[in-house]
């Protein structure tokens, strides 16, 4: 027989995670019959959202480790009062809870996870590899989504000059990716979870804003490194539903555009 | 052989200060290269190519850039002296989630301070001592955020300390009524003389600051 042990605790925006951490929680007890299996997914639980690239990377990196997890799917026009007591900083997904532990921040978890299950390790062991592969998912992260998410809502000349941008971003991993099979070398790794958000999100997002630079002519490295991610098990796990993410992306451009008028 | 480590480097950049920083902790020897932003180096081109800016940290003719990811490879090299991250892979989130909401906010948000006026500017203060108290939050009771010693959060977010003057001055408030505790700690970390060494004189950056307004033509 399991005992689950459930914490309720005030929503208080204001605190920060490690001191969310050190308010008492009130414990309430429940016993109940479940299977030691119920047990291990509530070691690990990830709060995301389907159409969000950075959590499937997240999901990406705790199936290849074999990770049991729970996931609980958030509403992000509500969020829920578990997560905004996780990260009340940021008030996002994705956020990972480890036997009540939270961690915020993509790029920190699939680090966290990498440290704390040691299995098919996916940063390289030399330091220098390591500062490679975080400089290009900061690349990443930092200039290729921020410039698409300006290409999205942007229109005419500005526009323009967006999407010129991303080309020049892509063409800079397609040479990273040269010589290689996959961005993290003869198997995938950090920097191939981090770029998954090509393989599935970015392809959809052009189509919806019915643009067409993203191709396998402009970018045969990317799209012969796209093929081989895509034989792997836990990636098709991950892809985004096509026909829904279109339908999700054009119902955010349009609340985006009328709330801009 | 002997390492061989080259900075490139320009005085005012919280950015290359926290590698100096870092690079004095462990006590590396190192080449300090300062680069003139107005007329950089073909060195500096060649060795940051994708991004053009300091600080570039080259280790045996191999650059590294970014300087979050140049503090922890220096860490993860000179792993021996000084560490700066701790072993626990938790509180090594805590401290990365840090640094990375140092990284997000801090910078821009001074920026807007002294480079805006009016409704933005306020608006960038308040958000600006937001943050500060976060961080206060964070650091609670600690002398630092890395515990009883420097510590990853500690190297990444005490530049700035350095330009809080200006920020001050531009934006007419003061710091230190709003956010007590991070100005102790900055000043607690400033004995240090690896943080010392390591940071301009408040005035210094202040008058670098009056220097650009007038170059870009902020009043």
């Amino acid at each position: 027989m399991a005992e689950i042990h459930v914490i309720i605790s005030s929503c208080d925006r204001n605190v920060g995670i490690t001191t969310a951490l050190r308010r008492k929680p009130v414990l309430v007890n429940f016993t109940s019959k479940l299977e030691q299996t119920m047990a291990d997914e509530d070691e690990v639980k990830l709060f995301g959202m389907w159409a969000s690239p950075y959590s499937r990377r997240v999901e990406l990196a705790l199936k290849l480790k074999g990770i049991p997890y729970e996931y609980v799917e958030e509403d992000l026009s509500s969020k829920s009062c578990l997560l905004l007591k996780y990260n009340p900083v940021h008030q996002k997904i994705p956020v990972l809870v480890h036997y009540g532990k939270p961690i915020a921040e993509s790029l920190v978890i699939l680090e966290y996870i990498d440290e704390t299950w040691t299995n098919n390790p996916i940063l390289p062991q030399d330091p220098y590899d390591r500062a490679m592969a975080r400089f290009w998912a900061k690349f990443i992260d930092e200039k290729l989504l921020m410039t698409t998410r300006k290409a999205s809502v942007a229109s005419g000349k500005e526009k323009e000059q967006a999407i010129e941008e991303i080309t020049e971003q892509l063409k800079l991993l397609e040479s990273e990716l040269q010589g290689k099979e996959y961005f993290s070398g003869p198997s995938i790794g950090y920097l191939d979870i981090v770029a998954s958000v090509l393989v599935f999100w970015f392809g959809n997002l052009q189509e919806a804003l019915g643009v067409d630079m993203f191709t396998k002519e402009k970018f045969p490295i990317i799209f012969g490194w796209i093929g081989k991610v895509v034989e792997i098990d836990a990636v098709e796990v991950c892809r985004i539903p096509k026909e829904k993410h279109l339908e999700y992306i054009r119902t955010r451009l349009e609340a985006f555009k009328s709330a801009s008028k | 052989m002997a390492d061989e480590l080259v900075l490139l480097d320009f005085w005012p950049s919280p950015f290359g200060m926290r590698v100096r920083i870092a690079l004095a902790e462990k006590g590396i020897k190192h080449e300090y290269r300062e680069e003139d932003l107005r007329n950089k180096s073909a060195l500096l081109l060649q060795m940051n190519p994708v991004h053009k800016k300091i600080p570039v940290l080259i280790h045996n003719g191999k650059p590294v850039c970014e300087s979050l990811i140049q503090v922890q490879y220096i860490d993860e090299v000179w792993h021996d002296q000084a560490p700066l991250l701790p072993s626990d892979p938790y509180q090594r989130a805590i401290a990365r989630f840090w640094a990375d909401f140092v990284d997000k906010k801090i910078y821009e948000l001074g920026r807007k301070i002294w480079t805006t006026k009016g409704e933005e500017q306020e608006a960038g203060k308040k958000e600006f001592i937001e943050c500060l108290k976060l961080l206060e939050g964070e650091l609670g009771d600690k002398p630092y955020f890395g515990g009883e010693n420097l510590g990853y959060v500690d190297v990444v977010l005490v530049p700035f300390y350095s330009w809080f003057l200006a920020y001050e001055k531009c934006g007419n408030f003061s710091i230190e009524a709003e956010c007590p505790k991070l100005i102790a700690w900055a000043k607690r970390c400033l004995q240090k003389e690896s943080v010392s060494k390591s940071l301009p004189d408040q005035e210094k950056v202040y008058g670098f600051v009056l220097q650009l307004k007038k170059i870009f033509g902020i009043e």
